[in-house]
C-alpha cells in the first residue's frame, strides 16, 4: 500500500488514479479491526503519508480511543432525521482536504438520510474515486452472500449489508482472526462493550459455538479472496494460461459435481459429494443427463422433484441436461462451470456385451478437460448410480 | 454337434425362459391379490437423533409389507430466513442420521428414499411434507422427552390430517440408544 503512495499531488494537480482500497475484516465485533486499522494509520504517517480519520467508531473503547490519538481526524456532521441529530462522516470536508490516506470505519454502516449516498461503501467508492487511499473495516456477517448462512449459523440477522463485489475491489483484505475463548474473554473484560451489555451479548451473539462458525466463514472467505487475486495475477502475467490447457476453464478453486438420477440411490450421492463440497470450502451441482426422448411423468418426475428440493435445501445447484450420451452431456457441464471434481455412483455389474464397454468413469474422464477428477460412490446394496 | 445338440440346448433355453416368465407373473399375480399394498412407508423425526426402536419397527414394518421406507428429517426455519433457503446446519445435522437408518435399512434389505423438509416448526416441516408426498403409513415415535420430538398435541393433528394409517410407537427405556447424531451411538 505504501508503495502507492506517490500518487497524490503532483505540483499541486492531483492525478487521476484511483484510490487503493485495504480492508480489514474480522468475524465479530471486538476482534481488532478498527484498533488495527489505527495502527496501520499511525504508520503510514510515520511513514511520511499524509493520514486523516473520515470515520472511526470507537464504541466507548479506551484502547480503540487512545489508538486515534496523534492522527487527524475530519469534523464529523449531524445530520437530523426524526427531530434526532446523527452523527456521519463529512465526505464533502474529506474530499475537500484529500489527504493520501483515508482511515473509514465500518463499512457496511447505512447513512443517515440527506447524506450523498445510502450506504457507506458508496462513500467509500467516491473517496477511492478522488484519488485518496482508503483504510476500512467489515465484519463477515455483512457480506450479502453470506448473510444467510451466517444467519442461519447464528440466529441472527444483520440488516447491513455490503454487496461482496465491494470486497472484490478490495486491493488487499486483511483477516483479523482471535480464537472464540480470547475474544470471549475479552468481552468479559470490558474491552468490548460496556460492563451493563455484556451478560447478554454472551447469552445470544458470542457464543462459542456461534464464534467458531462464524470464524470459519471468516477464514473461508479470506482464502476464497487470496485465491481469486492470485489467480488474477497470475492470468495477468500469463503464467497460468501457460500451466493450463486452453480447453480448461478458469476455475477459481474447486467446484464438486454430482451425476445423478431421478432414483432414491442418488440421494446418497448427493449426500456424499455435499459433505465433500463442504470439506472443501465450494459449491455443489447436481447433474442429471436426461435423454431427450424422456418424459418427466409419475415416479421419474416425483424423484426428480425430490432432488430439486434436496438442492434446496443444500444450496446446490439441481442442473438438468438433455442428451443422449451421459458422458457428452457431463462433460459440457464439466466445461462450462468450472467443476474440478466428479462424482458418480457405482454402476450395476455389468452383463452380457455391456462387459465389453468401457467403464463410465474412464469414458467421463477422457471426455473431461484435464485436472478434472472422478470419484466413485460404492453402491449400498441398492440399484444405484448413474450408468 | 449335431442337430440333436442343437434342438437339446434350443429346448432347455426356451424352457428356461418360459419357467422364469412364469414364476415372475405369479409373484405379480401374489402381489395385486395383496389387498391395499403398502408401498412407502413414513419415518418422519426432528432433533440431533432418532431412537433405534423407532428405525427399528418402522424396519420390520417395511420389510414385512416390501415397502419403501422414507425416513423424513424435519428442520425447523427461523422465521428471519426465507423458508425455501438453504440449511446447511441443518442438513449437517442430518446427514449422519440418514445414513445411519439407511445402514440398517441396507441390512435388512428395506429400500430406502429419504427426505429433508423445512418448516417454521416441526408440524408445519410435517405439514408440508404431507402436501407433497404420498406414503402408506405413518411411523412416529412418542417421547416422553418434552421439547424432542413430537408433542401430544402434534400426535393429535398427525392422526387428523395424515391421510394414511398412522402408528404411533409408546415411549420406551429402549428409547435411550439412538441411531446416528450426537447421542449414544446405535
Amino acid at each position: 500500500m505504501a508503495a502507492a503512495a506517490g500518487a497524490a499531488d503532483d505540483g499541486g494537480v492531483r492525478t487521476a488514479r484511483r484510490g487503493q482500497l485495504k480492508v480489514f475484516i474480522g468475524m465479530a465485533a471486538g476482534v481488532g479491526k478498527t484498533f488495527r486499522m489505527l495502527q496501520e494509520g499511525h504508520a503510514e504517517q510515520a511513514g511520511g503519508r499524509d493520514v486523516a480519520i473520515g470515520y472511526v467508531e470507537p464504541h466507548r473503547r479506551p484502547e480503540t480511543s487512545a489508538q486515534a490519538e496523534g492522527l487527524e481526524a475530519i469534523p464529523r456532521r449531524r445530520l437530523a432525521y426524526r427531530e434526532t441529530d446523527l452523527e456521519e462522516m463529512n465526505l464533502p470536508a474529506l474530499l475537500a482536504r484529500a489527504p493520501q490516506l483515508a482511515l473509514i470505519d465500518e463499512l457496511a454502516h447505512t447513512n443517515a438520510p440527506g447524506a450523498e449516498h445510502a450506504k457507506r461503501y458508496e462513500d467509500v467508492r467516491a473517496v477511492l474515486a478522488a484519488g485518496i487511499d482508503v483504510f476500512s473495516t467489515v465484519n463477515v456477517q455483512h457480506l450479502e452472500s453470506l448473510n444467510d448462512q451466517v444467519a442461519e449459523l447464528t440466529g441472527t440477522r444483520v440488516r447491513e449489508t455490503i454487496p461482496d463485489a465491494v470486497l472484490g475491489e478490495a486491493d488487499e483484505v486483511v483477516l483479523i482472526d482471535l480464537t472464540p475463548q480470547a475474544l470471549i474473554e475479552r468481552l468479559r473484560a470490558g474491552k468490548v462493550y460496556p460492563g451493563e451489555n455484556v451478560e447478554a451479548a454472551l447469552g445470544n451473539f458470542f457464543t462459542v459455538e456461534n464464534l467458531l462458525a462464524l470464524r470459519e466463514v471468516a477464514l473461508r472467505q479470506v482464502a476464497q479472496e487470496v485465491e481469486a487475486k492470485r489467480l488474477t495475477i497470475e492470468e495477468a502475467l500469463g503464467t497460468r494460461q501457460e500451466r493450463v490447457a486452453a480447453a480448461a476453464p478458469q476455475a477459481v478453486g474447486e467446484r464438486v459435481l454430482a451425476l445423478v438420477r431421478p432414483q432414491p440411490s442418488s440421494q446418497r450421492l448427493v449426500r456424499r459429494a455435499w459433505r465433500s463440497a463442504q470439506r472443501l470450502g465450494t459449491g455443489l451441482d447436481l447433474l442429471w443427463v436426461k435423454p431427450p426422448n424422456q418424459t418427466i411423468a409419475g415416479e421419474v418426475e416425483r424423484q426428480a422433484t425430490a432432488l430439486r428440493h434436496l438442492a434446496s435445501v443444500l444450496g446446490a445447484t439441481f442442473l438438468v441436461e438433455e442428451s443422449d450420451s451421459l458422458v457428452d452431456g457431463a462433460a459440457g457441464v464439466v466445461r462450462e462451470r468450472g467443476i474440478t471434481y466428479v462424482m458418480v455412483g457405482e454402476s450395476l455389474p455389468r452383463r452380457g456385451l455391456a462387459r465389453l464397454r468401457e467403464p463410465l468413469p474412464q469414458r467421463l474422464m477422457r471426455a473431461m478437460p484435464p485436472g478434472v477428477d472422478v470419484r466413485i460412490v460404492a453402491r449400498r446394496g441398492d440399484n444405484g448410480g448413474a450408468r | 454337434m449335431t442337430v440333436e445338440h442343437v434342438l437339446v440346448v434350443v429346448a432347455l433355453l426356451a424352457g428356461l425362459a418360459g419357467g422364469y416368465q412364469l414364476a415372475r407373473s405369479r409373484r405379480r399375480g401374489r402381489r395385486s391379490e395383496r389387498p391395499q399394498a403398502i408401498h412407502q412407508i413414513l419415518l418422519p423425526f426432528a432433533g440431533p437423533a432418532i431412537s433405534r426402536r423407532a428405525v427399528d419397527a418402522a424396519l420390520r414394518l417395511a420389510r414385512a409389507e416390501e415397502a419403501t421406507l422414507m425416513p423424513a428429517y424435519l428442520a425447523t426455519v427461523p422465521k428471519q430466513l426465507p423458508l425455501e433457503c438453504s440449511i446447511p446446519a441443518e442438513a449437517a445435522r442430518a446427514m449422519p442420521i440418514l445414513e445411519a437408518i439407511e445402514q440398517r435399512a441396507t441390512g435388512q434389505g428395506v429400500e430406502v428414499d429419504s427426505r429433508i423438509e423445512r418448516g417454521r416448526s416441526y408440524r408445519h416441516a410435517l405439514a408440508r411434507l404431507l402436501d407433497h408426498e404420498r406414503f402408506d403409513r405413518v411411523v412416529v415415535p412418542a417421547t416422553a422427552d418434552p421439547g424432542a420430538g413430537f408433542s401430544g398435541d402434534d400426535l393429535v393433528w398427525l392422526l387428523q390430517k395424515a391421510p394414511a394409517e398412522v402408528l404411533i410407537l409408546r415411549p420406551g427405556p429402549e428409547d435411550r440408544a439412538f441411531v446416528g447424531g450426537n447421542r449414544e451411538p446405535a
